[in-house]
Parts: C-alpha cells; structure tokens; sequence
C-alpha cells in the first residue's frame, strides 16, 4: 500500500459531532441482565486511542451485548462509559454517533434503493430538508478523493459487490465523521482478498491515528494478521485479554471455549466403499426473480467423498442447493443419483436415500411451531413402523423413535413435545442431524451446517460428516467459510456469478487461489 | 367506420380520460407513498367514498366547493391515520386491516350521507381551456377541472421530493429496509403512519373530485371500485408518480371506450366496453408480474416480502 494521506480538513465537512483523531474507550464493569438471563456480567475492557482491537467469543458469549450497550441500543443494568477517560453517558445510537462512535453491523444497513450518494447523505443527522445534489455530489467527491478507497456515487446499493457494500459501510462513518469504529463480523460476506484489503487500510489508518477499531470477529486469522490487541468474552464473562504478539491462537482459543469437552477430530479413512453417486448435469436454476441464478453447472461427486463448493454468499449457492432439496424448481438440466435420474419427488429421497441438511435449518428444514418428536418423523412417519398402510400414524412409535435420537444425538430439549422452535440453533441442527443422519444415507447435501454454532456442536457436526463420508456417502457441502471447506473437503470447487469457475482436488490447491476464483477472477 | 365517427370516438376518449383520471390520479398518489413507507393500504376505496359524501356535504352546508375539497382530504387522513396506527400494533396485517378500512368508509359515508342524496351541492367549476377549438367535441373535452392540474403538479412535486429532499428520502429508506431506518435512528412506525395519513388526504381528495365535478352527485352507487383499481395502477406504474399520470389518463380512456362508441352509435357489446377498465386491471397485473416489477417494489412490502 501507499503511503496513506489521510486528511486533516476531514472534519471541515458539515456534520456534527465526532473528533479529529482516533480517541480512546473504555467500559466500567459493564453488566446487563435481560429478565433471569445474565448476558453481560461484569466487563471491563480498554481500547487505546488508535488501536485495532478484536474482540473474540462464541456465539452467544456477550459481544453483540458489550456493544449493543455502547451504542445505545440496550441500557446496560450497571458500569459506566468512558469516552477519552471521561464518562459518558449514552442514551441512544444518536447520543452514540454525536460521541463519535460509529458501528458498522454485520448485515448491511444501507437502503437498497438509495445510491451510495444518497446512503450517504441520509445518514447526516443533519441532512438538509432540500438536498442541492450539485453540491452534496461535489463535496462526496472531495470526500472520496481523500479517502483510501472509494465506491461509485451514482451506483445503487443493490447494484454494488459485497465488498463495495462493506467499504461503503465504512466511508459512511468516515463520512459522518465517527473516529472510533465498531465492526461486527465485517469479512463474513467478503472474500479473502477483499477482508485483507479493507481490513489492512483499517488497520493503517488506526497507525496513523486516525481512527480507533474495535471488531468483533470468530476468525483467529484475522486477529493474528492485524489486531493489536484482543479482548475474549465467554459467557458474558471477560475471560481474558492482552497483546496479540503475546498469545497464541491456542491461549485464545483456550479462553474462548474454557474447559468444553471436544469431540476428536473424526479420522478421514483413505479407502472407503463407495454407496453412490450423485452427477449434477447441465444445471440452471433462477432466482425468485426470474433471473439466471444457476449456469449450466456440471458436478460430478463420487461415494465417500465430500466436495465442498466454496463461494462469496450470493453467487447462486442458496439457489442451487434449494434445487436439490426440491424447494426451487430446474431451469434445465437434471440430477442423477446413482445413474437415477432424481426428480425430489418423496419417492426419490426415500429409494435413493438422498439427505440434505439446509442452511438456516429451523426455517428450511423443520416446521417451528411442530414437536421435536414431530420434526423428526418427517422422512418416516407414513412408513412401518410409524404408520400402518400408509396413513395411519401411530404418534407412540413415533415419540420412542424421537426420544431414542434426542437421546443419540445430544439433543437438549426439556421434552419430546417441545416446539422445535424453543431449542437453541444447536440443538436445533442436532434434531434435523438425527432426522437425516440416523438412516442409511447414500447422498448428503449440507448448507452452512455450522453457521452461528458454538465450538462444541461445530466440532460434533464436522465429525458426523466425516463419518458419513467414510461410510461411501457422496456429499455435498456449500459454505461460506473457507476454512470448513478447507478442513472438510477432499475437492474443493468455487462457485461465482452462478458457474462452478475452479474444481480441483484438496492437496493441490490453497486459499489463495480459492480466495482468486471466489473474486471472480 | 369513417374517419368522422373514429374522431369523435377519440376525442370522447380524450375528454374521458382527462375526466375519469382524476380520482385514479388521486388514489394512486396516495397509495404510492404509502406504499413506498412498506405499506400497503387497500381501503382507499373507503377513502374515496368518505371523502366523496363528506365534499359533497361540506359544499352543500358551506357553499364552498373548496372547502368541501379540504374536509374530504381530512376525512382520508382520519381513515389513513387509524389504518396506520392499527396496522402498528404487533402481528397486525396491512392488508387484512386495509380491508376492513374500506368497509369501514364505505359504511360510515353511507350512514352520514343519507340526507345529502338529493339536494343539490355547488360543484366545481371546470376551466374551459378549449375555447379556441371550432370543434364543440374537443372544446367540451378538454373542459378541464382544476382538480386535475392540481393532480399533476402533485406528482412532479412528489416524484422531486422522493429524490430531492430529507422527507422523501427517509420515507424511501423506511419503504426499502427498515433495519437500516432503524440503524439510524428513524422510527419506521412513525414513518409509516403520517406516509399512511398523507395518502388518505390525496385519496379523500380524489373522492370529491366525483362528488363535485364529474359524476358531480352523492349517491351510493358513486365509486366503481375506482379505489382498488388504483392499487393495480400503482404496480403498473412502479411506484413512481409520474407513471401514475400515464397510467391513470389509461385508465380513464379505457373506461371512457364505452361511452364513446354509444356516441357514436355503437351500442352492441356496451357494457362489455363498460368493463374495459377491469379487463385492462387484469392484463396489467399479469403483465406487470414480470422482472422489472419485481425490482422496483419497496422491499418492506409485505406482498415483497
């Protein structure tokens, strides 16, 4: 990178609020207490003005609470707010933003609709009643000009990259004039190019002293590669902090996950029998609105052998994976198992033990409102033992078969009769593991099975898809994160703007290249 | 047919359509800024009805035909306002809500209109801007209501605003994401309510318009569903003001094609050319089902969605 000229007139733009250099933060035994639940217990942590801080932990472990009460947006129960060393006290995201304090969430808040222009000038609290867009578009210009990266002005949001988003995020806060930035999971939708990128110029323009960073993240890389220091958070609770340069990514992790039980790693068998195969031949697929989600994909998986399809989110995973569960219907082309042609019809599943574990289960794969018990007699409960002659179901048989995979599974539901919809993520996946999992399974296709998952259940799941792997299964698994295509796969493809754009086996290739095609190059 | 009778079809058409407009032009107004705060409101038909009875009403007690224009714009916030502030109560459905809206209107004109069905209210007064036509046809057609210049110049002023000012912006933001209205520190709720009663006053409008100029009475049978049809409207015109104009001067034609070939002696078929405007509202959905449409909805919308 060049040297970076980050300008001293950049508070000279109208808007009100904010500071002309990074400042610094600090939280006061932070506590917030939602009903019985405790979700923040006690956190003190310190950035220094002009530091890139990570703050690490697993789902659920107090992050988005830490800074949710920063911003305003949830009045911590107790502790206090220094701003600069001084204490503030922060009533709403607005008294947030007229500190200086800018976050940028995790899904994108910009208006679809809106140019970036527009985006930008909307978010001024101070926004004119009449916009004069000759001059607004003159000084964004100005603006741009000075700024380490840019974005088109006159572009629609919808219009602009996953990577032109996030930037757009930033230059937003940068543009209100925010010198401490809150980013929350900012590379999930990034490519690995694309996170180095904004990530390495965060990182500069907190050297220079420009801005101050704090992100919350899962991803050790990233952490290594340019926080300065880190803070970890288990369940609510500081669990530790300190340098980067002197922790390793073992010391964080330990303080992440504490003292869990992990399941071992599941051993990939080198010769395994293979089941089945599933070819997906000539492939085209739209979207909801009617446009060419799906190329003509050609993909070819052999028994015992999981291919994992790498992937920016929005490149037409979601669509193909809902054509081959059945919830989206071919454009062209067809599916074939085992030399079958495979229609997802009930019959087709069942006959050629097709299983699939889709993204967002507990909207995709389970009916909330219905009983744990219910949910997984979905694939069996019209066949013996369930039912007699097709159609009358015996719930008794039923329930025995749930009870004894809650069992199996680990699932923790207080009873069989629960809705699915009050089990935790985890405990949800669980259910629909057991549901698809517990039979003989020829072909598997899996969808983000990890997404929002604690360490325990991520590691439980990568190793029950190993399993089936060694077992002759052919699998398919879409992700968006590359390091479980990276540790599960044994060939990895990438899918971009609807084609498969590179395919080659695990041992020859590295995320690197992977992190190219995904960019589209 | 000679060139005569196509001529005078024409220009029947053209006068129809300036006539019949109007109350679409309203309508659709109304109903494309609310829906592009993420609501759809179904009970302007309701609107119309109300706001039709209470012109006609205000004008007959007052003498003023302006003033009646105001109370109906009032009454259709009054019916935007409770459609909005219902629809914000948690799990409540817009369109189920905008139904019983529209029942509502209709069923509260009708108690309060009764004793207004046969006196005689001033109405309107139409501008004559044909004069310097020799043709009598084209004079009387573009006999023009000053309702329906206000009506255009409301949509330039709207279709600028969307894009020139914090107002229209933050009902667009509100209309396309509401985490992002959130994020900053826009309460959507708010929005979608005064979005809600700013339509019901455009809506309430259009309804004296047929009151007070053309028909030009209260009765019950006064709206043909001329409410509902301009929700078709705003589809076709993708949420965007100026289109309203194009398509509501359509509509207005279509229904005018009747009329216009009994004027010229075509009376066969006269209430299936009577129907046109319903007919057209069905090929336009189909038609508009397509790609485009689907873009350029407010993405809170729940039929969106």
């Amino acid at each position: 990178m060049t040297a970076l000229a980050f300008p001293e007139d950049l508070s000279a733009h109208p808007v009100t609020g904010g500071r002309s250099s990074a400042f610094s933060l600090e939280t006061v035994s932070m506590t917030k207490v939602f009903g019985s639940l405790v979700a923040l217990d006690d956190v003190s942590i310190k950035v220094g003005a002009g530091e890139f801080h990570a703050l690490l932990g697993e789902n659920g472990a107090g992050k988005s609470t830490l800074v949710k009460c920063i911003m305003g947006f949830y009045q911590p129960t107790r502790g206090q707010l220094l701003v600069d060393n001084r204490e503030v006290s922060i009533n709403a995201p607005a008294d947030a933003q007229a500190a200086g304090i800018g976050m940028v969430y995790q899904h994108f808040t910009l208006v679809p609709c809106l140019t970036a222009a527009e985006n930008m000038v909307i978010s001024r609290a101070d926004a004119p009643a009449v916009i004069n867009w000759a001059r607004e578009k003159e000084e964004l210009q100005a603006f741009m000009e000075r700024m380490p990266f840019r974005v088109p002005l006159n572009t629609v949001a919808a219009d602009l990259s996953a990577g032109e988003k996030q930037k757009l995020e930033i230059l937003k806060q940068l543009y209100l004039n925010q010198r401490f930035l809150i980013l929350d999971e900012p590379t999930s939708v990034l490519t690995p190019g694309e996170a180095d990128e904004i990530l390495g110029l965060l990182h500069d323009m907190a050297r220079a002293g420009e801005i101050t960073v704090l992100m919350i993240t899962h991803k050790f890389r990233e952490v290594n590669a340019f926080a300065d220091r880190v803070t970890v958070l288990r369940r609510g609770k500081l669990a530790g902090s300190g340098s980067v340069k002197d922790l390793s990514t073992d010391d964080m992790s330990k303080m992440m996950i504490g003292e869990a039980q992990m399941r071992e790693k599941a051993s990939r068998l080198a010769k395994v029998e293979p089941k089945s195969t599933l070819e997906i031949a000539g492939l085209s697929v739209d979207d909801n609105e009617g446009m060419r989600a799906v190329e003509t994909v050609n993909l070819k998986i052999k028994g015992g052998e999981i291919v994992g399809i790498a992937g920016v989110s929005g490149n037409g995973q979601s669509e193909l994976v809902e054509a081959l569960a059945g919830q989206r219907s071919l454009a062209d082309g067809a599916v074939i198992v085992n030399g079958q042609r495979f229609e997802a019809s009930r019959k087709d599943f069942a006959d050629l033990k097709v299983f699939g574990l889709p993204e967002e289960p507990l909207k995709n794969a389970a009916v909330k409102r219905m009983s744990v018990s219910e949910n997984i007699a979905f694939r069996s409960f019209d066949k013996p033992p369930m039912a007699s002659i097709g159609w009358w179901l015996k719930p008794a048989a039923m329930r025995d078969n749930a009870v004894r995979l809650i069992e199996q599974y680990h699932v923790k539901t207080p009873s069989a009769e629960t809705p699915i919809e009050n089990l935790s993520g985890g405990n949800v996946q669980r259910t629909i593991l057991a549901r698809e999992l517990s039979g003989d399974v020829n072909v598997l296709i899996v969808a983000n099975p990890c997404f929002g998952l604690d360490f325990a259940s991520v590691a439980e799941i990568r190793a029950q898809l190993i399993d089936q792997r060694n077992k002759g299964a052919a699998i398919l698994l879409v992700s968006e994160d590359l390091d479980e295509i990276l540790e599960l796969s044994d060939r990895v493809a990438v899918m971009s703007g609807g084609q498969i754009t590179y395919q080659a086996p695990i041992d020859e290739t590295d995320r690197n290249t992977i992190g190219k095609y995904m960019a589209g190059h | 047919m000679t060139a005569e009778a196509l001529t005078t079809i024409l220009i029947a058409m053209l006068g129809g359509a300036i006539r019949v407009s109007t109350p679409f032009i309203f309508v659709a107004l109304g109903e494309t800024l609310t829906e592009k705060s993420g609501r759809i409101n179904l009970g302007l038909e309701g609107n119309l009805v109300l706001g039709a009875m209470v012109a006609y009403a205000i004008s007959f007690q007052t003498g003023s035909p302006w003033l009646g224009v105001l109370a109906a714009g009032f009454s259709g916030v009054f019916l935007g306002l409770m459609h909005g502030v219902i629809c914000s109560l948690k799990k409540v459905n817009d369109i189920a809500v905008g139904i019983a809206m529209m029942s509502f209107g209709i069923g509260v004109a009708f108690f309060f209109g009764k004793p207004y069905i046969q006196p005689s209210a001033p109405r309107l007064e139409s501008l004559p801007l044909g004069g310097w036509s020799s043709n009598t046809a084209l004079e009387q057609a573009l006999e023009i209501n000053p309702l329906f210049i206000v009506g255009i110049l409301i949509a330039f002023v709207m279709w600028w605003a969307l894009a020139n000012t914090r107002v229209g912006l933050v009902v667009r933001m509100t209309g396309d994401s509401e985490p992002a209205a959130r994020a900053m520190g826009i309460n959507p709720i708010k929005v979608r309510i005064l979005a809600t009663a700013a339509g019901g006053f455009l809506a309430g409008i259009g309804g004296a318009f047929l009151s007070l100029s053309y028909p030009g009475s209260w009765n019950e049978g006064l709206s043909s569903g001329q409410g509902l049809m301009a929700v078709a409207l705003v589809i076709f015109a993708r949420w965007n003001p100026l289109r309203c104009i194009i398509a509501a001067l359509l509509f207005g034609a279509a229904g005018a094609l009747g009329p216009a070939l009994q004027s010229v002696g075509i009376s066969q078929g006269y209430y299936f050319f009577n129907a046109a405007p319903y007919i057209l509202t069905l090929f336009i959905m189909v038609a508009a089902s397509g790609r485009n449409s689907a873009r350029a909805a407010p993405g809170e919308l729940s039929i969106a969605k």
